[in-house]
């Protein structure tokens, strides 16, 4: 079963507790949670709904690869040969 | 179907900057805007199709171990020296994208000159001037770019602007240059912000990859550990007091105006470099002796004086003798800021085999203009070896060694009662081959004869050669 989307996932990690995600997010569906990683940053997390894939905590996020979000993709109309 | 929004292909899989269980994260400090600025360009290099013929220039600051991230050509320069290399890069690979990935203590303190020309040339590179108003990678001292009344750990009581200067507007002064394309500042505060950047980075690149040349982008980004903020309010701090003196706009894009300029194909004929730099005739002074290279007994050579003494032109004068023979050698000069006024010295290799190090740490011989050098140097000499000591500034025998043979010669007395002060050089280096025999002093008259331009004072260095000659085999041969 493919997992739903729009939706992000954040690897604890990878994280270095930074909270631009957290601010950027407009839907506020982000959270620093209290878990603490090996590199002892509190981490954040998704609350697990209500992600629009707008991509706006991918670009905040200063690491490369900590965040991926993952959305519908959009169906472009092909021009007719 | 789902896209993906993850980590941009224009990065490598792991960061080896740490080796360690956590190949997977960047050595930026949290919230820093490196980080974001990064993203954005590997995301652009990979979008464009870029990757395989960027190369990346690294400066020196964080972003000193940029290459550990991008995965494209990387190079890392020395302080403020990016767009140089840059366009040196940019020149030998025509095609090719060039990065100059700047700060500002890197691109507008000790590299102004570079950036300035670059852009003024307008060299096929897109320059990324990272700007947080500090240096960051060394503590957080004051830079060009920091803001008046700033607290920085060199501006305790803040930037004083009747003292440090105002803050320098970078891109205000490349967009008055005529041959940059593009220039434009933003910043990497908040969505917004950052989507102007990522169009700004993209834009630049595009137009160096259709081939328009210079494009700078200007980034406002947050050093939090720099200015002690929370990433959160660093970035506000950008907003609220930079922004204000380093407006976010476009300053010059002049892509529709312009045409793309042909890439300059450089091909270089290795033949002809070879005819002008006339290293394509093998003609030596002297006619190839085998059986003299054969016997050729390896010659290291320290010469050690004073800044005027001749030094370095008796270490070249050797190494002529070398070379025109058709031996292996080697000349390395030695001095430091001490040179005015204080000692020069120069290391010798001369063999029939490969030199494989230039540096002469234990001399065959050494030659000691004065006494300085021969205190400093007496201890290097291989036991058995010889030192040449000019007795007119020496004082005294060389007692420190028991294990060596030392020649004294009134070197300055010698060259002066010929009326030639300056050849005491010659004095030294006549002495040292009359003992050794390392050469036959007729072939340094001869090379003197070949290589010296003014005929009086060949003249005069040949006298002096002959005068030393005679005092050597007087008191020293037989």
């Amino acid at each position: 079963m493919e997992e739903k989307t729009p939706r992000v996932e954040i690897i604890p990690e990878q994280c270095k507790g930074c909270e631009l995600c957290v601010v950027e997010c407009p839907q506020d569906v982000l959270f620093m949670s209290k878990k603490i990683n090996q590199f002892g940053y509190m981490v954040a997390e998704y609350k697990g709904d209500g992600c629009t894939g707008c991509g706006f905590c991918f670009y905040a996020c200063p690491e490369p690869g900590t965040i991926t979000v993952y959305k519908k993709k959009r169906v472009k109309k092909e021009a007719s040969a | 179907m789902q896209e993906v929004l993850g980590k941009p292909e224009g990065f490598v899989d792991n960061f080896v900057r740490k080796p360690g269980d956590y190949p997977k994260v960047t050595h930026y400090c949290p919230g820093c805007g490196h980080g974001r600025v990064h993203k954005l360009i590997a995301e652009a290099m990979a979008d464009l199709e870029i990757s395989d013929k960027t190369v990346l220039i690294s400066p020196v600051g964080c972003t000193v171990f940029a290459y550990y991230y991008f995965d494209c050509g990387n190079i890392q320069s020395a302080h403020g020296r990016a767009p140089a290399v840059g366009t040196g890069v940019g020149r030998s690979n025509p095609g090719s994208i060039t990065i100059s990935y700047q700060g500002d203590g890197d691109l507008g303190a000790i590299g102004t000159a570079e950036i300035i020309h670059a852009a003024n040339r307008g060299e096929n590179m897109t320059v990324i001037f990272v700007n947080n108003g500090i240096y960051g990678m060394t503590g957080g001292q004051m830079a060009p770019t920091t803001l008046e009344g700033q607290v920085t750990t060199t501006t305790p009581t803040g930037r004083d602007i009747d003292e440090a200067g105002h803050p320098m507007r970078m891109s205000e002064m490349i967009a008055t240059l005529e041959a940059p394309v593009f220039v434009e500042r933003t910043a990497v505060t908040d969505t917004k912000n950052i989507m102007k950047t990522r169009k700004a980075i993209r834009k630049a690149l595009k137009s160096q990859k259709d081939g328009y040349g210079f494009s700078f982008v200007e980034i406002l980004s947050s050093c939090p550990i720099g200015w002690k903020m929370k990433p959160v309010a660093a970035n506000q701090r950008i907003t609220d007091e930079m922004v204000p003196y380093f407006p976010l706009k476009n300053f010059k894009d002049e892509i529709e105006n312009r045409s793309p300029r042909p890439t300059k194909t450089v091909d270089p004929d290795p033949n002809k470099i070879i005819e002008v730099l006339g290293v394509d005739k093998d003609e030596r002074l002297f006619k190839k002796d085998q059986s003299f290279i054969d016997n050729f007994k390896d010659q290291h050579v320290r010469i050690a004086g004073f800044g005027g003494q001749g030094v370095l032109l008796a270490g070249t004068t050797l190494g002529y003798l070398g070379m025109e023979t058709g031996l292996n050698t080697t000349w390395l000069p030695s001095y430091g800021p001490e040179m005015r006024g204080g000692t020069a010295n120069c290391h010798i290799v001369l063999s029939n085999k490969e030199v494989g190090s230039p540096l002469v740490e234990k001399a065959s011989t050494l030659i000691a203009m004065n006494q300085p050098s021969l205190n400093e140097f007496g201890v290097t000499v291989k036991p058995g070896g010889l030192i040449v000591i000019n007795s007119s500034t020496v004082e005294g025998k060389y007692t420190e060694r028991d294990d060596v043979t030392c020649l004294y010669i009134p070197m300055n007395e010698i060259a002066e009662s010929l009326g030639v002060m300056q050849a005491a050089n010659m004095a030294a280096l006549t002495a040292y081959l009359a003992y050794s025999k390392a050469f036959d002093v007729d072939m340094l008259t001869s090379l003197i004869k070949a290589n010296f331009k003014k005929k009086t004072l060949i003249e005069k260095n040949v006298a002096v050669i002959q005068k030393t000659y005679e005092y050597v085999k007087e008191n020293y041969l037989n």
